[in-house]
């Protein structure tokens, strides 16, 4: 076993996501406490020049360049066989959900799935995961010290990844990319319209604790008097209440207001990804152990139900 | 026409409070409340879907998981067509690897053109049952898929990236989906009716043995540490309100 650490980076439209640069800045920190090198794959055609890994792998191949599953696990298997990493990091997006468990399964090595933290203790990995929808988290080692790790975007700073410097290689790609059994057929843009959640100061952020649609009216009653936006967790938007420019997280929009204002959110990792960042963050929950709890600045256990009337009340 | 097979398993219901276990490496899982975990129901629905659009089979297959017959019947009620419980496995939290494991060993006797499941689970701390399912077959795989449609031998897939993004993928069958969500909020089944399965019986027994393991040690689970923990605004709704506006006009945020 090598003592380099692997990331598999990601890219929109030719650029590296912000997480590429988060988990390269980690696996330097990593690797050199283990002698090792922070290796970073790209994948298909990206600029890498501001990746301040050691070394960067650039593999191009037709099949590589529109992401699918399968030729890219191709591609990251046959990189790692050969180079034997300590450790991989993948972003726990899209794609890291394809590819962790995917290789993990392929290698035969573990996984550490939803990790926010990672530490070497001499040659240990220990990571620690968000679980249970962000209310436990647990501190596991992988065993023999040799895995895969897939990593919450925001987990750790995007700085320390860049700046550049990289002893850049190309790879061959192996043969077994041309008989892959996933085609790709289209990509499909974000529709534009609606509000642009993204670009308001105040948002009222609704979740499941709003229980029906006829409800969201409650919410946009204070919103309108406030002239905040409404937002909403996934299953808001998954319902069909809001539309899908609303929804806040991984898979919605990541938001930065200067207030941020949730009710009947729970707070699940997959939704604190999309706005963590806000300036001030209150939350209304009934459970005083909801994790959105760990993240609001200011939090309060009353019925939403109670506190949106009166709140729009005192406004008017 | 495609016959499918859809994982399903309970989870730990997070709207009750999660207790640990003694030396505190699991929740305690012998009083607490199981549901079917929410991402395998958008999974059943899914199945249905497809079903419905161009025939084929729907089984539903789980572990013998807390309460998981309730979640069996009901599948049939929904219009499932047969329902497999896999028994041997032992008590406690069962990791993804020994579940694709096991599902697998059961599955390389079965013939079948498409599984899905759901995306993720709250537990999987070792990774998605779906993808490790597909690498002990040697199947391709798509996760975080919100529409699928079959023909000739193959599926397409509709697969979510964040901000609004999608892309459309071909899949050969047979494969593994992972699904995030149905394009329809998944049915309900009248109590009537999952009564009705409950009485016709028909759930199929195969006892398995459960083997491997996901090769972490967990040392520890631990409540998220509360020093950056919310300050909390304490009194009745209306003090409560004049504490949040209060807030948001010492800002200047609202007038
Ligand atoms: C790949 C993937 C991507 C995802 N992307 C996103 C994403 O982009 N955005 C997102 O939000 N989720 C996303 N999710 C889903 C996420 O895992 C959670 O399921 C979701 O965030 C939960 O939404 P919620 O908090 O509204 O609902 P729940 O978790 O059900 O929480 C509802 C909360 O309301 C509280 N409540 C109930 N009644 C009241 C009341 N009367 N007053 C006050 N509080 C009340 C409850 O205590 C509870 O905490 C994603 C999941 C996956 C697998």
């Amino acid at each position: 076993m090598a003592s380099d650490v692997l990331v598999l980076v990601e890219h929109i439209d030719s650029e590296l996501t912000d997480t590429s640069y988060e988990l390269v800045g980690k696996a330097k920190d990593l690797a050199g406490g283990w002698n090792g090198e922070a290796v970073a794959l790209a994948l298909g055609s990206v600029d890498t020049s501001e990746l301040a890994a050691d070394r960067v792998l650039k593999m191009a191949h037709p099949s590589l360049d529109n992401y699918t599953p399968e030729a890219w696990l191709e591609a990251l298997h046959a990189v790692v066989q050969e180079r034997d990493p300590k450790l991989v990091l993948i972003a726990n997006s899209t794609v890291g959900m394809d590819l962790g468990a995917g290789l993990s399964g392929r290698w035969g090595k573990p996984i550490a799935a939803y990790a926010s933290a990672i530490t070497g203790e001499d040659q240990d990995v220990v990571v620690t995961s968000q679980v249970f929808g962000g209310k436990l988290l647990a501190e596991a080692v992988i065993d023999g010290g040799q895995g895969v790790c897939t990593v919450i975007a925001g987990s750790f700073p995007g700085e320390a990844g860049k700046g550049g410097g990289a002893t850049v290689e190309d790879l061959t790609p192996p043969a077994a990319l041309g008989e892959s059994r996933t085609s790709f057929v289209t990509t499909i843009e974000p529709e534009g319209g609606d509000v642009d959640i993204t670009e308001s100061p105040l948002l009222v952020s609704i979740g499941r604790g709003i229980e029906s649609e006829d409800n969201i009216e409650l919410a946009q009653e204070f919103a309108d008097a406030i002239g905040a936006a409404v937002s909403a967790s996934r299953p808001i938007t998954d319902a069909g209440w809001l539309p899908k420019t609303r929804q806040v997280g991984k898979s919605g929009m990541k938001v930065k207001p200067k207030a941020y204002l949730t009710f009947g959110i729970s707070g699940a990792p997959e939704h604190l990804e999309g706005m963590r960042d806000s300036d001030l963050i209150v939350a209304c929950n009934i459970d005083e152990n909801a994790p959105i709890f760990d993240i609001a600045h200011f939090g309060t256990t009353t019925d939403l139900f109670d506190l949106l009337p009166a709140l729009t009340e005192k406004v008017k | 026409m495609a016959d499918m097979i859809v994982l399903l398993r309970q989870v730990p219901d997070l709207v009750e409070e999660l207790e640990l276990n003694d030396d505190s490496t699991d929740v305690e899982r012998e009083f607490m409340k199981f549901v079917l975990s929410e991402w395998d129901d958008y999974a059943l629905e899914e199945a249905l879907l497809v079903k419905e659009a161009s025939q084929g089979s729907v089984t539903v297959v789980a572990l013998d998981d807390p309460d998981v017959d309730q979640v069996l019947y009901t599948a049939l009620a929904k219009g499932a067509d047969k329902a497999v419980k896999l028994t041997g496995s032992e008590e406690g939290w069962i990791d993804s690897h020994q579940r694709a494991r096991t599902i697998a060993s059961w599955m390389r006797n079965q013939t079948y053109d498409l599984v899905l499941t759901g995306v993720q689970s709250v537990e999987d701390i070792d990774g998605q049952v779906g993808m490790l399912l597909a690498q002990e077959l040697q199947h391709p795989h798509v996760s975080v898929v919100v529409s699928v449609e079959t023909k000739n031998g193959s599926a397409r897939v509709t697969q979510e990236f964040g901000g609004g993004r999608f892309s459309e993928l071909d899949v050969q069958l047979p494969a593994v989906l992972g699904i995030q969500q149905s394009r329809q909020a998944p049915r309900y089944a009248p109590i009537s009716r999952v009564r009705q399965a409950q009485q016709a019986g028909g759930l199929e027994e195969v006892p398995t043995e459960v083997s491997g393991g996901s090769g972490l040690t967990v040392r520890r689970l631990y409540a998220p540490e509360s020093t950056d923990h919310a300050e909390m605004l304490e009194g009745s709704a209306d003090e409560v309100a004049d504490k949040i506006i209060e807030l948001l006009r010492s800002r200047g945020l609202i007038k």
